[in-house]
C-alpha cells in the first residue's frame, strides 16, 4: 500500500544571490520567466494538505528571492502546513523577517558556508555574503526564531566543525544539521574538490559524537555522513515515493530534487495534473517505489527494508544504471568502482577549482 | 528533569490534529511525532504554568493512578522530548 507523503520540498525559485559549488539543484535551472504565480503555489499547498502533507519546506535557489514570500508563508499556514524556510538569509530584512513572522513562519533554516568571511565568502561565490548573513543570523535570535543551522561540510570545511557547532549555540540554534555533500546536482561536478579525506572523516565522527553528548538538552546535532565513506548506503529519501515530494520552479513534481538525472522517466507538473494523481498513480512514482523492483542482491537482503537499495540517482550516477544497488554497498560487486573513484579523487593533492552554480 | 520544573512547548513546537492520517501529530523542526494518548493526555497539562509535580498530580486524580508512578512516565516522556529540543524546561 502507498502512503500519503508527509513532507515537500518546494524550490520557489532557482534563482539566489549565491553560487555554491554544491548546490542541490540540478545543472539545467529553471529561468525566471517560468516560475509558478503566488496563487498556482497557493493551491499546491491546499492540494499537499489534502493528501497529508504536514510539513512544508520553502527553499529554492533562495526562496527569499520571491517577492511574494510573505504571501506564500500566509497561503501555506492558511493550508495548515508546517512551514520552514530554508534560506541562506541574504535578503531577509528587519522588516521582511517581521512580516514572515506576522505571516506565521514556523521554523527558519540557515545555511552556513564557513565560520568565517574568508572561507564563506569563497564557497557561496559571493563577497560580504557571511557578514550579511550573521546579521540576518542576530536578528532571528533577537525575534526568538527558532532556528536551525545548516551546515554543508566537504573537504575545504569539515576541519572547521568544533567551531561550526560552536556557532550554532551562539547564534541560539536549538539544532543543526552537518549535512556532508551528497553527489548529485552541482556537487557532482565538483566531487574531486569536495570529497573529504578518510581523516577527515573519522575525526569529524567522533567530533559530533562528543558533541551530542556534550550538548544534550542544548543543541540536536543531526549528521549526514558522507556516504562514499559508508559500508552501506543511505534510506535515499527514506524510499522513493515513500514520504516526500518535490516541486521545482515550474511545478515539475519529483520524488527527490535529482530525480530527472535518470533517464527514461517524465515528470509531470502539478499545472497540468493533481498533485494526487501523480503521487499515487505516476509511472515515475511508481518505478522505484516499495521493494519489488528490486535486484536479487538486495532482494535477499536482511537491510532490504532499511535502505531499500539505497539511492537510484546515486546507482545513475556512478553507474549509468538507476536500477542497480547503490554502489555504496559493500555487498556490492560496484562497490569496487566507487573505491576507485575516491582514492583517485582524494589522493590529488590540489583540489581542482570550483565550478560554480550559475543560472 | 525534577517535580518543581515547569515544561513548555517552545516556538516552532506545536500540536495539529492530521486528519488524513486521523491522528494527532507534535510538529516541531524537521518532526512529526504521532500522539498517542498517553502523549494527549500528557501535554494536554502542559501550559508552560504547571509543573512536573503538579502536572502528575492532576493525572494521578484523572486516572485514579499512583501518582509516583505517573510522574516516572511524566518525566520519561517530556525527557525524551526535552533531548530532542521539542520542549523547554524552566525551574
Amino acid at each position: 500500500m502507498t502512503n500519503a507523503p508527509l513532507a515537500m520540498l518546494a524550490e520557489l525559485t532557482h534563482r539566489c544571490p549565491l553560487a555554491c559549488p554544491y548546490c542541490s539543484n540540478p545543472q539545467e535551472l529553471t529561468a525566471k520567466d517560468r516560475e509558478l504565480s503566488t496563487e498556482q503555489w497557493a493551491d499546491i499547498f491546499e492540494q499537499a494538505a489534502g493528501l497529508g502533507v504536514l510539513q512544508l519546506h520553502l527553499s529554492g535557489g533562495e526562496p527569499a528571492s520571491r517577492r511574494d514570500i510573505v504571501e506564500l508563508v500566509a497561503a501555506a499556514r492558511d493550508a495548515g502546513l508546517y512551514t520552514n524556510l530554508i534560506t541562506s538569509g541574504i535578503g531577509l530584512t528587519p522588516r521582511r523577517l517581521q512580516a514572515l513572522e506576522d505571516a506565521g513562519l514556523d521554523h527558519i533554516q540557515l545555511s552556513v558556508q564557513g565560520v568565517n568571511a574568508r572561507i564563506a565568502d569563497r564557497i557561496g561565490g559571493y563577497k560580504g555574503g557571511f557578514e550579511r548573513k550573521m546579521h540576518v543570523a542576530d536578528h532571528i535570535a533577537q525575534m526568538g526564531f527558532p532556528l536551525t543551522l545548516n551546515a554543508v561540510m566537504h573537504r575545504e570545511n569539515l576541519d572547521d566543525l568544533e567551531a561550526t557547532i560552536e556557532m550554532a549555540v551562539r547564534l541560539g540554534a536549538r539544532r543543526i544539521e552537518v549535512a556532508c555533500v551528497q553527489f548529485q546536482g552541482w556537487a557532482l561536478s565538483n566531487r574531486a574538490a569536495l570529497q573529504p579525506s578518510r581523516d577527515q572523516v573519522d575525526a569529524a565522527k567522533r567530533i559530533v559524537r562528543a558533541a551530542t553528548e556534550r550538548l544534550r538538552g542544548t543543541l540536536v546535532i543531526d549528521f549526514v555522513p558522507p556516504d562514499y565513506y559508508s559500508d552501506f548506503p543511505k534510506a535515499c529519501m527514506n524510499g522513493w515515493g515513500s514520504t516526500g515530494v518535490n516541486i521545482t520552479p515550474d511545478g515539475t513534481v519529483l520524488p527527490c530534487h535529482a530525480a530527472e538525472t535518470i533517464p527514461g522517466l517524465t515528470f509531470a507538473r502539478v499545472t497540468e495534473q493533481p498533485l494526487r494523481d501523480i503521487w499515487y498513480d505516476s509511472r515515475a512514482f511508481n518505478a522505484y517505489r516499495g521493494t519489488d523492483w528490486l535486484p536479487d542482491l538486495c532482494q535477499s537482503c536482511e537491510r532490504r527494508d532499511i535502505d531499500f537499495g539505497g539511492c537510484r540517482c546515486q546507482a545513475m550516477a556512478v553507474l549509468g544504471d538507476p536500477s542497480a544497488t547503490d554502489p555504496v554497498c559493500r555487498k556490492s560487486p560496484d562497490r569496487a568502482a566507487l573505491d576507485a573513484l575516491l582514492v583517485q579523487e582524494v589522493s590529488t593533492v590540489d583540489a581542482p577549482d570550483f565550478i560554480y552554480r550559475k543560472l | 528533569m525534577g517535580p518543581a520544573d515547569v515544561p513548555s512547548l517552545p516556538r516552532g513546537v506545536r500540536r495539529h490534529f492530521d486528519r488524513v492520517r486521523d491522528t494527532p501529530v507534535l510538529l516541531g523542526p524537521e518532526r512529526v511525532l504521532m500522539l498517542d494518548q498517553i502523549g494527549c493526555a500528557v501535554l494536554d497539562h502542559v501550559d508552560g504554568q504547571a509543573s512536573i509535580d503538579q502536572i502528575s498530580d492532576t493525572l494521578a486524580g484523572l486516572y485514579d493512578a499512583e501518582k509516583s508512578e505517573i510522574m516516572a512516565d511524566v518525566i520519561a516522556y517530556l525527557g525524551d522530548l526535552a533531548d530532542k529540543r521539542l520542549l523547554d524546561v524552566r525551574p
